[in-house]
């Protein structure tokens, strides 16, 4: 796909803002650390305090990097959920994949208790929430697309989207009818969405997943510039639709699936920020617009996160209220400034 | 029958399109018989429902065949590869669900996808195609606008454009007239006329404009619900077959001025 313009600026903008907000992000918290101290323990310098050193290394550092990752990989997965659907308001939220994940946790935190507590927790661990995340979100996803080669109507699939939030919510219930008090809290606090709290090993894998799912969505650019034109267009250029569809959501799932067993379901991320992106970057091309996207979400969720741990104070707001807050408004803003949305 | 300005390039035969739903086939349309030779413009006309669509997307491979032969340049249609079939047939469909975000540059650019890297790049070859596209279809003008901008007839051209770009000896529209005003209706098929003629390719194009079908094109295909007829028009003016094309009771076709007329 040939372009018009080139967007060389705008990216190294990206790139100025990405370090700014993430330099932001670290060095704001609930302790304070001169920025100079942030800078020296993070390239190794050391900190004059010992506690700050931890602090950065092994919290806000982590923090940030999840911040990133999870910013980005929602924001890639609700761009190639809006061109595979050809729909603006796909996202991984809305056409239930994070209901998916969700209902996969859930199965698994509360039904280890429904189904006994010593096998229970031997599942419970950050490798199986991984795991359980990514299938339920990939089970939705497979049922949402076979509903879609049935049916035409786009409308069809956002409101099945729903229902798969509906019916998670209500297993969910029944769930936490027969679970502890304790294991309704881990589910709790899962589904608020947090970037903290991550270890090393968990970033590790998160990246892995990410850059697995970046790499797979980025391969599949040239597919998804076809399927801008619909189906029958992309097959009569050549595109073999059934591989490229299964790429395409094996890349989403992976992305929306990790990113939601490590941070909860986090809403608008995904639907947001490519259209917030095609604000700037005026092109339909996938090789110019994915990395647009990833970068734009890592600020805007580096962003959100420095919102939500409330410098200076002991508090930290739930992620997921912060996106919404700052997500939503973006949406209508854009609808009633532009009349329409498109993809 | 005698090609007379060369090749063969599409060659039906005994075709049966239609549907099959619970393994069962559903027939639309049967006893399906022409073949297209390079530089023809053909027309396809038929009541709503007759199946032309469904002929059409059927030679497009979007959907399997019932039964009969279809033979592109000489060879089996079912045995190109998706890759090999979209260098040798694009398609111009009456699909909604293009996204209008595109420029009409990136838009026509994305014909050029058969033959062009993993990457997508485009070589010099694939730019001086998409410039023939642009110019040709008079949309070179347009190239930086967004499609949700323009009209339903410069769509149309785009859209036809894209298909140039796509440069295969055989173009196949699916009704490229619709929505539009007399004027462009007219502009579109003199259009695929001079397409035809110049560049040697096969075009062949499905219509409600059956007076506009019968003064343009080479040869037409007249579905009726009985039987599928193909020759030039003017010989099929003069089998009578279009007056078999819609209820005698409503309009009749008036064969010394080539247009339909209103029963009172």
């Amino acid at each position: 796909m040939e372009s018009t313009a080139t967007y060389k600026g705008y990216f190294v903008l990206l790139l100025l803002l990405l370090g700014l907000s993430f330099l932001t992000n670290i060095s704001l918290g609930s302790v304070s650390i001169p920025l100079d101290e942030v800078i020296s323990g993070l390239f190794g310098g050391g900190t004059s305090k010992d506690s700050w050193q931890y602090i950065l290394i092994d919290y806000r550092l982590p923090k940030a990097l999840t911040a990133i990752l999870a910013g980005g990989g929602l924001a890639v997965s609700g761009l190639l959920m809006q061109t595979l659907f050809r729909n603006p308001l796909a996202g991984p939220f809305v056409l239930g994949l994070s209901s998916g994940a969700s209902l996969g946790v859930a199965i698994l935190i509360l039904g280890a208790g429904a189904f006994g507590g010593y096998f229970g927790n031997l599942l419970v661990s950050q490798w199986s929430l991984v795991i359980a995340a990514a299938f339920g979100s990939f089970l939705v996803l497979l049922a949402v697309l076979a509903v879609t080669f049935r049916i035409k109507d786009t409308m069809a699939i956002l409101i099945i989207g729903l229902m798969f939030g509906s019916v998670t919510s209500a297993v969910v219930a029944v769930l936490s009818y027969f679970s502890s008090a304790e294991q309704l809290q881990q589910y709790i606090f899962w589904s608020f969405g947090s970037l903290g709290n991550q270890s090393w090993q968990g970033v590790l894998i998160l990246s892995i997943c990410c850059v697995f799912g970046l790499l797979l969505s980025f391969f599949c650019s040239k597919s998804l510039n076809a399927l801008l034109l619909g189906e029958n267009y992309a097959k009569s250029m050549g595109l073999r639709i059934k591989r490229t569809t299964f790429l395409i959501i094996l890349a989403t799932s992976i992305l929306a699936g990790s990113i939601t067993a490590f941070a909860g379901p986090i809403a608008f991320v995904g639907l947001a920020v490519p259209h917030l992106t095609r604000q700037f970057f005026t092109t339909s091309n996938h090789f110019i617009l994915i990395p647009a996207v990833l970068l734009c979400g890592s600020v805007l969720m580096l962003l959100c996160d420095t919102v939500a741990q409330l410098p200076f104070s002991e508090y930290t707001l739930p992620i997921n209220a912060i996106t919404a807050l700052i997500g939503a408004p973006v949406i209508i803003w854009l609808l009633v400034r532009k009349r329409k949305l498109l993809f | 029958m005698a090609s007379e300005k060369g090749h063969i390039v599409l060659e039906v035969m005994n075709l049966a399109v239609g549907y099959f739903s619970k393994k069962k086939p559903k027939i639309i349309s049967e006893n399906i018989q022409f073949s297209i030779a390079e530089g023809e413009l053909v027309g396809l006309v038929g009541a709503n429902g007759i199946g032309k669509s469904t002929l059409l997307r059927t030679l497009g491979r979007m959907q399997p065949k019932i039964s009969g032969s279809i033979l592109l340049k000489h060879k089996l249609l079912s045995t190109y590869t998706a890759m090999q079939l979209a260098s040798e047939l694009s398609m111009v469909l009456t699909e909604a669900a293009v996204s209008k975000n595109l420029t009409v540059l990136e838009l026509v650019s994305l014909g050029r996808q058969p033959y062009t890297s993993w990457m997508g790049t485009l070589t010099e070859a694939d730019k001086k195609a998409i410039q023939f596209a642009l110019q040709a279809t008079e949309t070179a003008k347009l190239a930086s606008q967004k499609c949700f901008e323009l009209s339903d007839g410069q769509l149309q051209r785009v859209y036809i454009a894209r298909a140039l770009a796509q440069d295969t000896p055989l173009i196949i529209l699916d009704e490229p007239t619709t929505h539009l005003d007399l004027y462009h209706r007219a502009y579109i098929l003199k259009l695929l006329k001079k397409l035809a003629s110049e560049t040697g390719k096969c075009i062949l194009f499905s219509t409600h404009e059956i007076d506009l079908a019968i003064q343009l094109s080479d040869k037409m295909l007249v579905m009726t619900p009985e039987s599928n007829f193909f020759d030039t028009p003017c010989r099929l003016i003069e089998a009578g077959k279009f007056d078999a094309l819609f209820p005698k009771e409503t309009i009749n076709f008036d064969s010394k001025t080539g247009r339909f007329n209103i029963n009172n």
